[in-house]
């Protein structure tokens, strides 16, 4: 998948969709989230290995990070619904793109569409741990392909 | 005055809301609807009031002052370990010791009288349904005494297997610790029973008292209890304090906790001699203004009357328990004949975290997750749970408004 789209660009989509689910009823915005979360592709169960793993306090994410052609593909998957759909923003934001478009993604549409407590310290979800893990991952690449250079 | 009927001669549950300012507020535009009086319960106006008062009228370091803020400070914050005692019914009150919390009182135990009385090859029994709170003080302890900690199993219901503790006692058993009321069963468990077969083979019991202070009536001299620790902010108080009581010769066989001010009577480099009960386990400049609220928050729930609290509560706790048994795929964890009002339960194919998030978005606070009691979340084999905890504030049309809410949950994620 080559992605058109900037980062930047991909976000405001989200947050443009966000606008007008926010217009329907208070449920909307979760439904969305809940439909993307169910749709994210099952990873494959190879991938849910302990390093791949990030605990939270509550639920459990896997990601799994693929690198091709200068750019870092990621597959995740949670036990929770609601936090596999905002994994499946994150990776559509965020899969697809150099370690250098990575390092300098603002993340902006976290906050716009309401989201950021399910950030926060309190939520332990492993969603903050998991934005901190995609950007590692990128740092890693970049440095690795700087030392080949 | 024009009042609506009370729904029982006993308690006026609305009036008592009014005393609760924070049940005003919405949440995700709605009503609040609160039930995670388990994780902490919310303040009554008096409670408020006496923090403020004392900031604002009488702010003073204590115990040591001559003018006439210190000894009004003094005098309230000393008046709260009289009303602890009798709360409690303590023998004397320098059997009192101000903490910051339960956690606190477990760990100031472990840390003195488990020092200076655990060695290599000593017992010390725990439970399955504990809060790390009281797991793993004592792990720390056994780790560095060479110590064996041993488990009491519990039965489905979430009740413990009485044969087996009794089976785990033996003359090397030298400390029980063990939970009064489960944080995340709501399992009330017979402490007296449990007491007095330690003491048969001369070991001492330490009552985790976090979650049955605001519920069940407390009588440690009839539990025969040598420690019992409980915390302030879940029952009605602030947060920040607590108090563990303990029988008068162990305190004073024990070695100090912390040192520094308010714990010593004379100090020079050569020697300290110590202060004596309560003080020498109350270092430093305490936490006044939350010990002097702590006895408000007693006393409102005094006035009311437990027994009319307890009513209350377990009509809830059956209301509950009754609607949500209807709602399919839901499971209710933890059974036990005696429980106080507070219900966890798991559905299927949803995840706790969801079902919080959900809840959440019309105004509906639980608590999910493992609550603290991993070990115990393993013994089901989950994750963790969906609690509903109740208070005296609580109303079955709130009870209501979560049956809805999970039947909302259960559609949007089908």
């Amino acid at each position: 998948m080559d992605n058109q789209k900037t980062i930047a660009e991909t976000e405001n989509e989200i947050i443009e969709d966000f606008k007008l689910l926010e217009s329907w009823d208070e449920d909307a915005k979760y439904e969305y989230i809940i439909d993307m979360g169910k749709s994210l592709p099952v990873l494959d169960d190879k991938y849910k290995v302990e390093e791949n793993k990030i605990r939270g306090c509550q639920s459990t994410v896997w990601l799994a990070a693929d690198y091709k052609d200068d750019k870092i593909y990621f597959s995740a998957d949670s036990n929770s619904v609601i936090v596999k759909g905002l994994i499946s923003m994150l990776i559509r934001v965020l899969s697809g793109r150099t370690p250098d478009e990575m390092i300098e993604a603002k993340l902006n549409f976290i906050s716009e569409i309401g989201m950021r407590n399910h950030l926060a310290q309190t939520r332990s979800n492993g969603l903050l741990a998991m934005v901190k893990q995609m950007k590692n991952y990128a740092l890693a690449y970049k440095i690795k392909n700087t030392a080949k250079a | 005055m024009i009042q609506s009927a009370p729904i029982q001669k006993g308690l006026d549950i609305y009036a008592i809301r009014q005393q609760f300012p924070i049940l005003n507020r919405t949440v995700k535009g709605k009503p609040l609807v609160y039930f995670d009086n388990a994780a902490t319960s919310q303040k009554p106006q008096v409670v408020i009031d006496a923090l403020v008062d004392y900031y604002s009228g009488y702010n003073a370091n204590i115990h040591r002052g001559i003018h006439t803020l210190a000894e009004e400070a003094t005098a309230a914050f000393e008046a709260t370990r009289d009303t602890v005692k009798h709360f409690i019914n303590a023998a004397e009150r320098e059997e009192i010791i101000f903490t910051r919390g339960t956690t606190e009182g477990i760990n100031l135990v472990a840390y003195t009288w488990g020092r200076q009385n655990i060695n290599a090859g000593d017992e010390i029994i725990i439970s399955t349904m504990e809060h790390h709170s009281n797991i793993v003080p004592w792990q720390i302890l056994c780790e560095e005494k060479g110590a064996i900690l041993k488990v009491i199993p519990i039965n489905d219901a979430g009740e413990l297997i009485m044969e087996a503790y009794l089976e785990l006692l033996n003359a090397k058993t030298k400390l029980v610790s063990i939970v009064h009321v489960s944080n995340a069963l709501g399992t009330v468990n017979p402490v007296k029973q449990i007491i007095d077969a330690a003491h048969k083979q001369g070991a001492i019991v330490l009552v985790d008292g976090a979650q049955s202070s605001v519920h069940l009536d407390i009588d440690v001299q009839d539990m025969d209890a040598d420690f019992f620790a409980f915390s302030s902010h879940k029952l009605y108080g602030p947060t920040g304090v607590g108090a563990l009581y303990g029988k008068r010769q162990l305190l004073e066989s024990m070695p100090v906790f912390q040192g520094g001010g308010e714990m010593i009577k004379e100090v020079s480099f050569g020697k300290t001699i110590y202060a004596d009960l309560p003080y020498k386990f109350e270092a430093g400049t305490p936490n006044i203004a939350d010990t002097i609220a702590f006895k408000t928050a007693i006393d409102f729930i005094n006035k009311l009357g437990k027994e009319k609290i307890r009513k209350h509560e377990d009509e809830l706790l059956h209301y509950a328990t009754a609607q949500l048994e209807q709602i399919p795929g839901l499971t209710i964890i933890g059974r036990a004949k005696e429980k106080v009002s507070l219900i966890s339960f798991v559905m299927d194919n949803i995840h706790p975290q969801d079902i919080g998030i959900l809840l959440d978005n019309r105004g509906i606070a639980v608590r999910t997750g493992h609550h603290c009691a991993q070990p115990l979340m393993d013994r089901y084999s989950i994750p963790g749970t969906t609690r509903a905890s109740f208070a005296v504030y609580n109303t079955k049309e709130e009870i209501d408004e979560l049956i809805t809410g999970l039947h909302k949950v259960i559609k949007m994620m089908a």
